[in-house]
């Protein structure tokens, strides 16, 4: 059977998410190995708009229902299983953001189709998809491999690189799936972004995260004009999730948020196997902690040992100069 | 309504991992074994839905390894009959999901709730393939849930930001960390447990769609380094993150 690949696009704030042009630009260049064609599927009243600036895909799927404005899993999973069926799918990419990977798990399940979750690499041989995804919290690393087709696939944000190129016309044809009776029985009614436009730690480039050793929950504030001054978000340790200090949200880690920022400042954590598996795919990491000997200098890229209280309102006073000075 | 909380058997979160002589799986000697830290929380919101209003609670068990003790912990809080279907070989979602709606099937109209993911395999489809064998819509990774009636509005954090959704009962339901505060059960509760049915099954599951070539641990990190103590260590940083590392 001739490969073929089917990509969701995730439409947030009247845009493709930039995560799920990843998960184009990577089927697009698996291509090179797999054949076959890159088909994009949109879902929603201005699907048929988004599709027209929409370069790298070969065709685009277009469910331009305006019951799907408001995101449904039920009925998004039915809409994009018809559309892998009708396009004869082998690879249906999604990227593993809470809505991609909830419905990547639901096509799979429609489509009786093996489903690799959070997959940081791909590679094709003979043919066939082969994906590496962590597990254990990001612990290990396995490979994988469908027995069969088709084989469903989500993407973690900030691995791939995005498709890069001008836009221009894409084909595009019209699906109207047939709905089951359930599949609008619970839907999104409301999207409520974080608070100031805070950043989302998982997404950010910057993120300076605290633990134990800063106290109290009132020992983020040095951390947050930090973070203000790199234009980053702020993390948090189990240990001070729970404890109250800070909310769930911003826990990195194992049962919290797994990040990879260009820079990640650890401050007065001592870095639990829990923790180091969520952020050690940091491009660089700094660590601030009183306790030489802590796990944390292990993983880091430089380290200084002292008084986190002390450190940080010093160091973000040196940023803001050095800033300064490049403008 | 019928209630069901869906609970796994995962090594603990702090255990060490390394891989297995066939290369292809975990080797989890010495690791501790424990209730999966998500399906705490789904079964504390289980035990409170069967509090307002549930007929009655099953918590289900898939696996090999015998669970009872979880299991009567679970009754002891709150669940009225437990089950584990005992299984032979590797377990996948679809596999798992199969046999959890075998067993819910019956008790339909039915609330489930689960982890929003193992901490074992991180896959986190279970929600989805339930749903799918048993035509219920899923939300899963939920915050907070508000039922009143047979109508719910839950919350979930998205990407930089908090949705709302909304539907009706019956529903799947996966719990994120912080959904409530698990209970612990009191020495009567837990004698009254004794006392609950609870049944051990052996079923077979379908195999997983997904062949494992390979399990490796991370890659090391390339050695760092230490700029110093104290405050004085801060201008070394500030020019290697600037110079060296190109960062800002």
């Amino acid at each position: 059977m001739a490969h073929q690949s089917l990509v969701y696009l995730e439409v947030r704030g009247g845009a493709v998410k930039r995560s799920s042009l990843e998960a184009l630009g990577e089927a697009s260049r698996q291509k090179a190995a797999l054949g076959g064609e890159v088909v994009g599927i949109l879902l929603g009243s201005s699907s048929t708009t988004l599709a027209h600036g929409l370069a790298g895909a070969d065709r685009c799927i277009c469910v331009p229902d305006p019951r799907l404005d408001r995101f449904s899993l039920e009925a998004a999973a039915t809409a994009t299983a018809e559309a892998a069926r009708s396009s004869g799918a082998t690879t249906i990419w999604f990227s593993a953001t809470v809505q991609g990977r909830d419905l990547a798990g639901a096509v799979a399940a429609r489509l009786g189709a093996a489903y690799a979750a959070d997959c940081v690499e791909i590679r094709a041989e003979g043919g066939a998809v082969i994906a590496k995804r962590p597990i254990f919290g990001g612990r290990a690393l396995v490979t994988v491999k469908a027995k069969g087709n088709p084989l469903v696939v989500s993407l973690r944000p900030n691995v791939f690189a995005p498709l890069v190129a001008s836009p221009a016309a894409v084909g595009t044809s019209n699906l109207a799936p047939t709905f089951a009776s359930g599949d609008f029985a619970a839907v999104v009614t409301h999207l409520a972004s974080a608070a100031g436009g805070a950043k989302d730690v998982a997404e950010a480039e910057v993120v300076v995260s605290g633990g134990r050793g800063l106290g109290g929950p009132e020992g983020f504030k040095p951390l947050e004009e930090l973070a203000q001054v790199l234009g980053g978000a702020v993390g948090a340790s189990r240990a001070v999730v729970d404890l109250g200090w800070r909310p769930h949200a911003d826990q990195v880690g194992q049962t919290g948020k797994v990040v990879s920022p260009k820079l990640y400042i650890a401050c007065g954590i001592s870095g639990a196997i829990q923790h180091l598996a969520g952020m050690r795919t940091s491009q660089v990491i700094v660590a601030i902690n009183k306790d030489a000997e802590a796990p944390i200098f292990k993983v880091a890229t430089y380290g200084i040992v002292g008084d986190v209280g002390v450190i940080v309102p010093a160091l973000t006073a040196a940023l803001k100069t050095a800033i300064a000075a490049r403008r | 309504m019928n209630v069901v909380a869906c609970l796994a058997r995962v090594p603990d979160t702090a255990s060490r991992i390394k891989p297995g002589s066939d290369g292809k799986s975990p080797d989890l000697e010495g690791a501790q074994f424990v209730v999966n830290p998500y399906d705490e929380f789904a079964l504390e919101e289980a035990v409170k839905l069967r509090e307002a209003k549930g007929s009655s609670l099953l918590a289900i068990h898939v696996g090999p390894v015998d669970f009872q003790k979880e299991l009567r912990n679970a009754l002891a809080k709150g669940a009225d009959k437990a089950i584990q279907l005992s299984t032979t070989g590797p377990l996948g979602p679809a596999g798992i999901s199969k046999l959890l709606a075998e067993q819910i099937r019956p008790l339909l109209p039915a609330t489930v709730f689960l982890g929003k993911q193992s901490v074992d395999g991180d896959v986190g489809a279970t929600g989805a393939f339930l749903g799918n064998e048993l035509g219920l819509p899923v939300v899963s990774k939920i915050s907070t849930l508000k039922i009143e009636g047979d109508r719910f509005s839950a919350t979930r954090e998205v990407e930089g930001g908090v949705e709302t959704i909304e539907g009706a009962l019956p529903c799947i339901f996966t719990a994120e960390k912080g959904l409530n505060e698990p209970r612990r059960a009191g020495l009567n509760q837990i004698m009254a447990a004794k006392k609950k049915p609870l049944t051990v099954e052996t079923k077979s599951a379908p195999p997983p769609l997904l062949d494992v070539l390979a399990l490796e641990l991370p890659k090391d990190r390339p050695a760092g380094r230490m700029l110093g103590e104290g405050v004085g260590a801060v201008a070394a940083l500030v020019t290697a993150l600037q110079n060296e590392a190109k960062v800002l």
